[in-house]
């Protein structure tokens, strides 16, 4: 018995499992016009907590909010990029390549701030940022990221890792949503190509044990070896998958790459609010 | 019935134990699901040999599992017939890749069960596997498809547990497409036949994906219920 057949075979005796499950996913089904706030139930994937919230209402973010975060990520992304490339950072031989990614940040501000805009919402204006991470004081930790091409390099990589684990963070929230959650793994998976190609470059650049994927160990998510993103992977080492232990079936470093993990906005915004987010 | 449900399964991670004791308050209960559950190991074989993944999420994640099979088998014929003048970065890399594929695929088949669609037997008869053109290109066909997969059948998954452990298993694909793109030719991690004007990778219909996956399928694969 697993989580896949647990489901179904519950939904035997309690047709109504899924409604439990996602309580307005019917009301919001292949919504192309989400104009009025919406909520979605969604549940972390360990069953316990699962059943708890199918069965007892917890409250859930509006597709809006979902969006709004989603700007904000992307906003600090594009922003990096953006800044890299005037303060001449990237190498010429690297400015065809790094000019892909930058394009594709500003591309996912203006297209969050459209349909936000344009459903109703209000997008939310840019917000103070330090690239530093310093909360305001341009002297973070990564202050010379700008100066230092492969800590640029490194920061970048973190930001995109992190962007996709935030992504998929918010997959549940939008369950059943034709537009707004295909748009969103539409986005969620350039972030991964993203990572995968920074990731390439950095290897190239002599970071030889850094994969296109991450690999963690069996008590470390993070495989940067930069110890201050550490928070940034955590969890990347979870080897169950729906119900599934996978260490039977892979070494540690195969299972661990081969899923990607979420992060919740609570994590991502604790890592971000008060370092990079300026926090006043 | 629901307030004994949130005290018995409140709590414990132990899925097996937890399900028991809850199918455990209807001793009938258990009978129809033991029915019901032998009766579903064919499921899915059609009269004229063609595997229909079935219907609801236990469908689409059948699909997915015929995609994994088809990833996972080209990058074990890969391995095991290296294209002329592999490099050893690239023998570590699609090594790495055909790890992860076999194990989606094994992840699928442990955690679908008696869902399961049965093993597809593959045809790629129009790869030359000692070719690495032609190698390369079927794997970022492969990769990209298998991306456009999850991100077009995402909403159609009601369960959002299942939702997130498909998004778990695409980025990865989305990691894979872009080396593969930029060990066919540099740069092209997200060039604009993957990536639109908005900065939004591209999705598509599961009709569309099988209809490019049973090119490389001896065993045909339908949707019947999508």
């Amino acid at each position: 018995m697993n989580l896949f057949e647990i489901i179904d075979e519950i939904e035997k005796v309690d047709p109504e499992i899924h409604e439990r499950l996602n309580p307005r996913r019917a009301a919001i089904k292949n919504i192309t016009s989400f104009g009025s706030k919406v909520a979605v139930a969604a549940m972390p994937f360990a069953l316990g907590t699962l059943f708890k919230k199918a069965y007892g209402q917890t409250a859930t973010p509006s597709v809006f909010d979902v969006l709004n975060y989603a700007l904000t990520l992307e906003y600090l992304e594009a922003e990096y990029y953006n800044v890299g490339t005037s303060r001449g950072v990237i190498p010429a031989a690297n400015s065809a390549y790094m000019a892909n990614i930058a394009r594709d940040e500003n591309n996912h501000v203006n297209f969050l701030r459209t349909v936000i805009n344009s459903s109703g919402g209000t997008a939310i204006s840019k917000p103070a940022i330090d690239l530093s991470g310093g909360n305001g004081s341009g002297t973070g930790p990564y202050a010379g990221a700008f100066t230092n091409y492969d800590l640029f390099l490194t920061v970048a990589q973190a930001f995109e890792d992190t962007g996709v684990r935030a992504y998929k963070g918010q997959a549940g929230f939008l369950a059943g949503n034709k537009t707004v959650l295909t748009a969103a793994l539409s986005i969620h998976a350039v972030e991964a190509r993203h990572a995968s190609a920074i990731r390439q470059l950095r290897f190239n650049r002599g970071a030889t044990t850094t994969k296109p994927w991450i690999v963690s160990t069996a008590s470390l998510g993070n495989d940067t070896g930069v110890a201050g993103v550490d928070g940034n992977y955590a969890g990347e080492e979870n080897t169950v998958q729906g119900g599934v232990d996978l260490k039977s079936l892979g070494s540690i470093g195969v299972v661990t790459a081969s899923f990607d993990e979420p992060l919740t906005k609570d994590q991502v915004l604790a890592l971000l609010s008060g370092t990079f987010l300026v926090k006043r | 019935m629901k307030p004994e449900i949130n005290q018995s399964l409140g709590e414990a991670n132990m899925a097996r134990r937890s399900f028991l004791r809850y199918a455990g308050a209807s001793a009938a209960t258990v009978a129809v699901m033991g029915v019901a559950a032998s009766c579903k190991k064919d499921r899915g074989v059609t009269v004229d040999g063609t595997i229909d993944i079935g219907s609801g999420d236990i469908g689409i994640l059948n699909y997915a599992y015929a995609l994994e099979q088809l990833e996972a088998a080209f990058y074990l014929q890969v391995i095991a017939t290296p294209y002329s003048g592999i490099s050893s970065i690239e023998t570590s890399y699609l090594t790495d890749i055909r790890d992860h594929e076999v194990l989606h695929r094994d992840f699928f088949k442990a955690a679908l069960g008696t869902s399961a669609i049965i093993g597809l037997t593959t045809d790629f008869s129009s790869i030359n596997f000692s070719d690495r053109t032609s190698v390369l290109s079927a794997a970022k066909l492969l990769e990209d498809t298998g991306v456009t997969a999850y991100d077009g059948a995402g909403y159609l998954i009601k369960d959002a547990g299942y939702l997130t452990i498909a998004g778990k298993i695409v980025s990865v694909e989305a990691r894979h497409a872009a080396l593969i793109s930029n060990l066919l030719v540099a740069g092209s991690f997200a060039a604009s036949d993957q990536v639109d004007a908005n900065g939004l990778n591209k999705a598509a219909s599961i009709k569309d994906v099988l209809a490019g996956a049973n090119g490389f399928l001896k065993t045909k694969v339908s949707a019947s219920k999508f």
